[in-house]
């Protein structure tokens, strides 16, 4: 294999060194190209973590929730990675990364790596920059990761794609947080978990949950007993659950439902479809994220663009043709005069 | 061009002190920036405090502490760091300290130093002026 800079992390990385995972994680997060070289090594040591994607509005309890469900999962032989994406402030780029406050019980255990993320505000970037640390941390040695994320853009969607088992957390009484879950998210999900159930109005969210599953997705509902609301697609079944993540109530069987999505994507037919689509979705993820940059370097500073939009203006183009254009020119780049 | 590099700052509170308003206006301070802060909350203790700059890999990490236990905690913070062989993170105290113990605390290679009701500016300026990376 062509050696790289990278090389010591590397090997640092595969024997379970936590700096090497940091350090490599903080230079594909800043560095695209170090990104390509570093997952290129990284990556055939990968796809033994199972990944769970959490996602929910703020302050709904996710990272409270990762802490309690880790306690519950943890194994002396076990690892467990946890990656927390934050957005980053559109207007001056800084981000406040707050998930660790939620969960110090786990700061001193060697078991657990904890990983903050800001989104960046990039199109596209955050779930390519999720995506390599998933496989860093998994070349690491995680058994499981776990990604906590705000359900609020694409991006979410993104990233999930690539998760084992997606969680979406609602909590009682927040009106419209059904509502404003992205479809995209709704579609993806595999269990979804009605935290704070210590708050009036549990059972009222679980019910409302059924209804909308209903109404909006043609699930069959089928009635069971109490706490086993069963709805039906002819793949999985949407699991619901309430839970208390402070005091740790129903965990046992949140784990139970977990274990069960497990055992059925394991399924072979079901775990090649995922392995294929993951795949496709993740090429597409890094496909979008350069051409956009790749685009949008050609816009910065360039007289070809310059000379397009001057056609545009004398309305010798329009901007699907200008476009088109670009199109062109990202396939085969020309030099300035041949235009 | 390709690059998209951040300062990340860790901003943590070691030991007992209960308060942590101070250290709450210093984080979205230094966010609102550009930076992006990592933020931990109170009662770490040195292991937990060095366990999290490992993880997350930070530029920079300042500590609040408000209780008199810095001539304690700090050291300790510095010789964890050590045998992790981390030696490019600029770690810089806030908070109370009194005159005599900045020299014994500066032995030990932190800096800062910089009182309840400092300016923001004054801190993002040292931060960004006293990077090791
Ligand atoms: N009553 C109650 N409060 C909870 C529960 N889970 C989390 N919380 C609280 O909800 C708040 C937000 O929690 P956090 O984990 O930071 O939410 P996140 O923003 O979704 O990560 C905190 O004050 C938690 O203590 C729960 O099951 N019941
Ligand atoms: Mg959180």
């Amino acid at each position: 294999m062509m050696s790289t800079q990278y090389d010591d992390l590397m090997q640092r990385l595969l024997q379970g060194e936590t700096r090497a995972a940091a350090r490599l994680i903080t230079l594909t997060e800043n560095d695209i190209n170090a990104a390509e070289t570093i997952i290129h090594s990284v990556y055939k040591h990968t796809g033994n973590a199972y990944i769970l994607g959490i996602t929910g509005a703020p302050g709904s309890g996710k990272s409270t929730f990762i802490s309690t469900l880790i306690q519950k999962l943890l194994k002396e032989d076990r690892k467990i990675g946890v990656i927390c994406v934050d957005p980053s402030s559109p207007l001056t780029g800084g981000a406040l990364l707050g998930d660790r406050i939620r969960m110090k019980d786990m700061f001193s255990s060697d078991n657990v790596f904890i990983r903050s993320m800001a989104n960046r505000g990039q199109l596209g970037g955050l779930s390519r920059a999720t995506e390599d640390v998933i496989k860093i941390l998994d070349a690491y040695g995680c058994d499981i990761i776990i990604v906590e994320t705000v359900g609020v853009g694409q991006s979410e969607v993104d990233i999930f794609r690539s998760a084992h088992t997606v969680l979406v957390l609602l909590v009682p009484g927040l009106g419209d947080d059904i509502q404003t879950i992205k479809a995209g998210i709704m579609e993806i999900t595999d269990i979804f978990v009605v935290n704070k159930m210590d708050l009036p109005g549990a059972d009222r969210k679980v019910a409302e949950l059924i209804q909308m599953l209903e109404l909006n997705m043609n699930y069959k509902y089928k009635s069971h007993e109490i706490n086993k609301n069963v709805l039906t697609t002819e793949e999985w079944t949407p699991e619901i659950i309430q839970t208390n993540s402070i005091t740790g109530q129903n965990f046992e069987e949140l784990i139970e439902k977990i274990e069960k999505h497990h055992r059925f994507i394991q399924n072979q037919g079901i775990v090649s479809n995922y392995l294929r689509n993951r795949i496709k979705q993740e090429t597409l993820q890094i496909l979008k994220y350069k051409l956009i940059k790749k685009t949008e370097n050609m816009f910065e500073d360039n007289s070809l663009i310059e000379k397009l939009i001057a056609q545009v203006i004398e309305k010798t183009m329009d901007p699907y043709e200008m476009a088109n254009s670009i199109i062109r020119l990202l396939k085969f780049p020309v030099k300035d005069r041949d235009f | 061009m390709e690059t998209n590099r951040k300062i990340k700052v860790l901003v943590t509170k070691p030991g007992l002190d209960g308060h942590d308003r101070g250290a709450k206006v210093v984080a979205r301070g230094l966010r609102d920036a550009g930076f992006e802060v990592i933020y931990t909350g109170l009662h770490q203790t040195p292991k937990d405090i060095v366990n999290t700059i490992v993880q997350e890999d930070p530029d920079a990490v300042l500590l609040s502490i408000l209780s008199g236990a810095h001539n304690a905690l700090c050291p300790k913070i510095m010789e964890l760091l050590k045998e992790h062989n981390i030696d490019d993170v600029l770690v810089a105290v806030g908070g109370i300290i009194p005159e005599e113990d900045k020299e014994y605390l500066k032995s030990f290679g932190l800096s800062g130093f910089y009182g309840p009701g400092t300016e923001i500016k004054t801190i993002v300026d040292f931060v960004k002026n006293n990077l090791k990376r």
